[in-house]
């Protein structure tokens, strides 16, 4: 198993911390890991992205030009990565905000309405396990129960009374993703 | 087994640090290095092991702190980035002098200048050819991994106390940002003054009445003393050169072609050759760990099998050169570089190494 992964949107929409989680439930799950950011002033708002790779086997390059997954949260993510999946890949994105649509024929799309999914829960931060949700169930790459252990790993002790609400999201995203094409 | 932990090369260093008996870290932050002493502040290793983190006024005081801790015999250390780095060049170079043992990591920007904070290799020649005045090394590791960077701490600071020289991790904004899996090794303790008299005789430990005063300066007016000095530093690098070379040569056996690439490249370089194998193209990869000692040797051999050999590097060309010397004009050598913080994918790799091996007769 090797699954590589883009996720790319604002800062601030917790694409980071989502690799994080996703990277902490592979080693879980006993694969090999890599996280790799943009790193510098997008942490202060502009665009962000993760490379993150999970395998069975050892990992070279941390960083590719081509992807099995991108999950993508805003408009200039769009521009930047529809065409680096892979064909046959997949492409998961939240709509909200999104004017041009991907058009690729030759992937999976699906689309999360995360914002607003996140909004019902009460808990607008809980927005990127939305989507996390919406990748597992379309990529069950790792294990339930590691997801939740990575999470554990992933979020400081003193905020583990919100792993609840994190899964309730996980749970929702699973069950909202839309198939577009 | 140790329980393997996420976490960026950066914060590896400073786990590194503390786990490996360091005495004591002297750094001012710059970006992409800035958690080696934000993990370290926040680990509080003071309370535990004693080792004292210290932000210093700028890169120049941190250098010349370790000048004062390495003297007395206590294993010290710094990080920074490429301008910092710059800064404390005049210092390295009275360390090495000096001949005095410490740690500085160079987690590498794109240059010149106040550049990019986006990743680099501009810095090998400043690494390996001086950097400083004089004629002087330093021991430069390579880390391609977060666990390398863990592991090349201990690594480092046990080269530098065999040599008493400095030694320097040279690594880059990838492998400083990039979390993996990091499985931390048994704690170390730090070295006792007793233990520090033992075993560093030449420290500065306080005189008694059976030794001399023992003296660090890189000072000799005397021309014969003078000569004396480098002659003695010269053979020490000559040691160096001969022991501690290391590299690691993946499917170059049957290689027709190789490519040379270290830290942050050599990840991405590895893939390329994954891809060119697919293709049936007979790639290796070599990617030498220690910078200096250069894996001279090992290149003469390669040159002698296969037909041409690429350096890859986020530079103009600057390991490229060390490669030329080693080939000696035996086979052709190519170069392929990106500059300004872009780093190139496994397939422009592939395909700029394609282009070069088209030109071949």
């Amino acid at each position: 198993m090797k699954e590589e992964i883009i996720i790319a949107g604002f800062g601030g929409q917790g694409v980071l911390s989502m690799g994080k989680i996703l990277a902490y439930s592979g080693i879980m799950q006993g694969q090999e890991v890599t996280w790799m950011p943009s790193y510098g002033p997008e942490m202060r708002g502009g665009t962000a992205n993760v490379t993150v790779i999970l395998s069975d086997k050892k990992i070279s390059s941390p960083l590719l030009g081509k992807f099995d997954t991108a999950i993508i949260l805003n408009q200039q993510s769009m521009d930047k990565f529809e065409n680096s999946v892979k064909p046959g890949g997949l492409l998961i994105y939240d709509p909200n905000g999104i004017t041009r649509h991907p058009v690729r024929k030759d992937i999976s799309i699906y689309s999360i309405d995360a914002v607003n999914i996140s909004v019902e829960l009460g808990e607008s931060k809980a927005y990127n396990m939305v989507v996390m949700g919406a990748f597992l169930k379309l990529k069950p790459v790792v294990e339930y129960e590691n997801v939740i252990k990575g999470l554990k790993k992933s979020i400081p002790p003193r905020h583990h009374s919100l792993i609840p609400l994190n899964e309730k999201a996980i749970k929702a995203g699973m069950e909202k993703l839309v198939k577009i094409v | 087994m140790a329980e393997k932990i996420l976490m960026k090369g950066n914060e590896a260093i400073a786990h590194a640090a503390i786990r490996c008996g360091c005495d004591g870290y002297f750094g001012y932050p710059i970006t992409p290095q800035s958690e080696v002493m934000e993990t370290l502040m926040s680990e509080k290793p003071w309370e535990t092991t004693g080792m004292v983190v210290l932000q210093a006024e700028s890169e120049t005081s941190s250098i010349n702190m370790l000048y004062g801790g390495a003297s007395c015999g206590k294993r010290v250390m710094t990080s920074s980035s490429s301008p910092g780095i710059s800064l404390m060049c005049e210092g390295l170079s009275y360390l090495a002098g000096a001949e005095l043992p410490c740690l500085v990591v160079n987690v590498v920007r794109g240059g010149p200048g106040l550049g990019t904070i986006q990743p680099g290799q501009g810095d090998y020649f400043q690494s390996v050819k001086g950097g400083g005045h004089g004629d002087y090394k330093m021991v430069v590791l390579a880390p391609a991994s977060a666990q390398d960077m863990y592991d090349f701490v201990d690594l480092g600071f046990e080269l530098a106390f065999k040599y008493r020289n400095p030694a320097l991790i040279l690594s880059d904004g990838i492998i400083g940002q990039m979390m993996e899996k990091v499985e931390l090794r048994p704690m170390k303790p730090r070295m006792s003054d007793s233990e520090i008299r033992e075993k560093n005789p030449w420290a500065t430990t306080g005189k008694t009445p059976d030794r001399k005063q023992n003296v660090h300066t890189s000072l000799a007016l005397d021309a014969t003393m003078h000569e004396k000095l480098n002659n003695t530093l010269q053979s020490k690098y000559r040691q160096i050169e001969a022991n501690e070379v290391r590299y690691e040569a993946t499917m170059c056996e049957d290689a027709d072609y190789v490519i040379v690439a270290y830290g942050c490249m050599s990840r991405i370089c590895e893939n390329t050759v994954e891809l060119a194998r697919e293709e049936g193209i007979k790639l290796g990869l070599l990617r030498p760990v220690t910078l200096y000692p250069f894996p001279t040797k090992y290149i003469q051999g390669l040159a002698s099998q296969a037909k041409f050999i690429m350096s890859v590097e986020l530079s103009a060309g600057q390991m490229v050169e060390d490669i030329r010397l080693a080939v000696n004009g035996k086979i052709p050598v190519g170069f392929y570089g990106r500059l300004g913080g872009i780093v190139p994918s496994p397939e422009e790799v592939l395909a700029a190494f394609k282009e070069q091996i088209k030109n071949l007769k």
